[in-house]
């Protein structure tokens, strides 16, 4: 039972990260049909930048509340500042040409920024892991029985984050004036321009946002993983990418439900996937059945597979709407 | 030539009767439009007079929603010039124009079908802050439409074809426009819906508004329009009063089945 407990926490600490990559992702698909392929290391900068705020700050200030909301802070509005320059200079000299072209374009800006960042040269951080600082300094926030189950300060303080963010995100698609505007470029955005709405600016503003919520996730991300490596956005981006299909691509609560079912299965794979594997054995006599098996090995495995099991069922994602593609 | 109509041949367009003066709201000039290596428009002329309704008939094809594309500035014209209040605004862009006075109601409707019909009325007074006045359009628009009051908190996919003509239409009016672009208001319509339309129309046009109406039947916009034109591929053959138009042995010919 308190395993059960404990892998739900971390299931969802896990899944919240999730869902702020994966909405950069639904966001920009909305606005665009573009599959930003290049957002999971927009995220990876995010984390770098984090990464040199907190160095500024030194081991005394970073992990102070204004300390590290200043990390937070600084790397958003600097990726988003890349998302806007990523948009403007790549993406929209293309939008009028066909969508292969724009995710081959992704998939080049993906590539530049991960293989990029291993040089070793200039403000570059080279190929090398680096531990990310304690701008949280990790404690044991709620202790049940005996360590049995641990709740530490991070996980809740990311996964309020993390919800805080969605919120705020919810509100402003679906309540405010802009967001209106942000639904109707979704929809077409050439009959948007008829109603006076300004669509590139909807569309970069779009993209800032997402690329500064990328970088928020980040750094929640680092912080749960410790680790900082110019590779981590091609990895992170990429579950991310399908927990935004999972949840119907497009579809922003789709997207967040898709990254939390994502993170909860991914930690009930490593929690129990063995065990069931071994009972499995025990069962049908077959003793070698799940020896030597460790489910964290098995986590991306069952990640993608269960990606390849909702195109095959659902193609258009748990949450999302069937619609006819329109020629 | 039969009947009572004057015409005279001006660089092959055949022009019946007389215009009445207006002053000029829009006027298009040697307008071209091509997609790729075809030409779409090859230079037209036109011109709709402040609180006139031209109308612009033709066969599919002829480029009657590529003069109101690139009126509207969904697409770049290849060539000529477009005035609007005597200024210059060829290649402006769609949304500049809205804060213009310009407003286009697009070939089939283009209406959100994502979000609800009340938002889509917002949306057509984006660009308005006078939150008063878009009240007060929003319940002109009721009064012209009690239909779209109805269904107001609907999703706007869920509306009949003729529902969603007059939410296009409304939209378009919740800019409050001195021009109306319009495209095919009657196209699939049952005829009682086609006819609250084009009452609609018309008092709109009374209380000073300027229409352009791109129209597939030329019998009902012939009888609405101040003046009409005959648009053949790319290029206009003829123009006239609306009801000398109508009169004209050529128009009843090709347009009206006779």
């Amino acid at each position: 039972m308190n395993d059960l407990i404990q892998h739900l926490i971390n299931g969802l600490a896990a899944g919240t990260i999730y869902a702020l990559v994966a909405l950069g992702y639904t966001m920009v698909y909305g606005v665009l049909k573009l599959i930003n392929f290049a957002h999971g290391d927009v995220m990876m900068v995010g984390v770098y930048m984090g990464y040199a705020t907190a160095g500024h700050l030194g081991r005394e200030h970073q992990s102070t509340f204004l300390g590290a909301t200043l990390v937070f802070l600084l790397s958003m509005a600097g990726c988003g500042l890349l998302g806007f320059l990523i948009e403007r200079l790549a993406y929209r000299p293309l939008r009028d040409k066909s969508r292969l072209t724009s995710l081959i374009t992704a998939i080049g800006i993906s590539f530049t920024l991960s293989y990029g960042f291993q040089l070793d040269i200039g403000f570059l951080p080279g190929a090398s892991p680096r531990a990310f600082p304690e701008i949280i300094k990790p404690h044991e926030w709620i202790v049940i029985g005996d360590h049995d189950v641990i709740i530490w300060n991070w996980q809740v303080i990311s996964f309020l984050i993390a919800i805080l963010l969605m919120l705020g995100l919810q509100i402003l698609v679906f309540r405010t004036r802009f967001g209106r505007a942000m639904r109707a470029v979704s929809f077409d955005h050439r009959i948007a321009a008829l109603m006076g709405i300004p669509v590139d600016r909807v569309i970069a503003f779009t993209f800032m946002l997402g690329s500064a919520l990328a970088a928020g996730a980040g750094i929640l991300y680092a912080i749960k993983d410790t680790a900082v490596q110019p590779l981590m956005g091609l990895y992170v981006g990429l579950k991310a990418f399908v927990a935004a299909v999972i949840g119907g691509i497009g579809h922003v609560p789709g997207a967040v439900a898709g990254a939390i079912l994502l993170g909860l299965t991914e930690e009930f794979v490593v929690g129990y996937a063995g065990d069931v594997l071994r009972g499995l054995g025990a069962v049908l006599h077959l003793d070698s059945l799940g020896v030597g098996f460790t489910g964290s090995s098995w986590r991306d495995a069952v990640a993608f597979g269960f990606l390849i099991i909702v195109l095959l069922v659902r193609p258009e994602g748990i949450f999302g709407r069937v619609t006819a593609e329109k020629v | 030539m039969s009947g009572a109509a004057v015409a005279q041949e001006t660089g092959g367009v055949k022009v019946l009767g007389t215009r009445a003066p207006r002053e000029p709201h829009l006027e298009i000039q040697g307008l071209r439009v091509s997609y790729g290596a075809i030409q779409a428009l090859r230079g037209i002329d036109l011109t709709v007079g402040r609180a006139e309704v031209v109308a612009l008939i033709g066969a599919n094809g002829a480029g009657k929603t590529s003069t109101l594309r690139a009126v509207s500035g969904m697409l770049k014209p290849a060539g000529g010039k477009i005035l609007l209040d005597g200024r210059d605004v060829t290649g402006l862009k769609a949304h500049q124009l809205v804060p213009r006075g310009m407003a286009h109601a697009p070939e089939g409707r283009g209406i959100f079908l994502n979000l609800t019909v009340e938002e889509n009325l917002d949306l057509g007074a984006y660009r308005r802050r006078d939150t008063a006045e878009i009240a007060k359009d929003l319940e002109y628009c009721f009064h012209l439409f009690p239909r779209i009051k109805e269904r107001r908190k609907q999703m706007a996919g869920t509306l009949s074809g003729g529902e969603q003509q007059m939410l296009a239409i409304s939209r378009a009016l919740m800019s409050r426009p001195k021009l109306l672009l319009l495209d095919e208001p009657s196209l699939g319509l049952a005829p009682q819906v086609t006819e609250t339309i084009f009452r609609t129309l018309k008092e709109v046009n009374e209380r000073g508004m300027s229409i352009l109406l791109v129209e597939q039947n030329a019998h009902l916009a012939l009888q609405l329009a101040h003046y009409g034109y005959v648009l053949e591929t790319g290029e206009v053959v003829m123009a006239g009063p609306g009801r000398e138009l109508l009169e004209s042995p050529e128009v009843r010919k090709a347009y009206l089945g006779e």
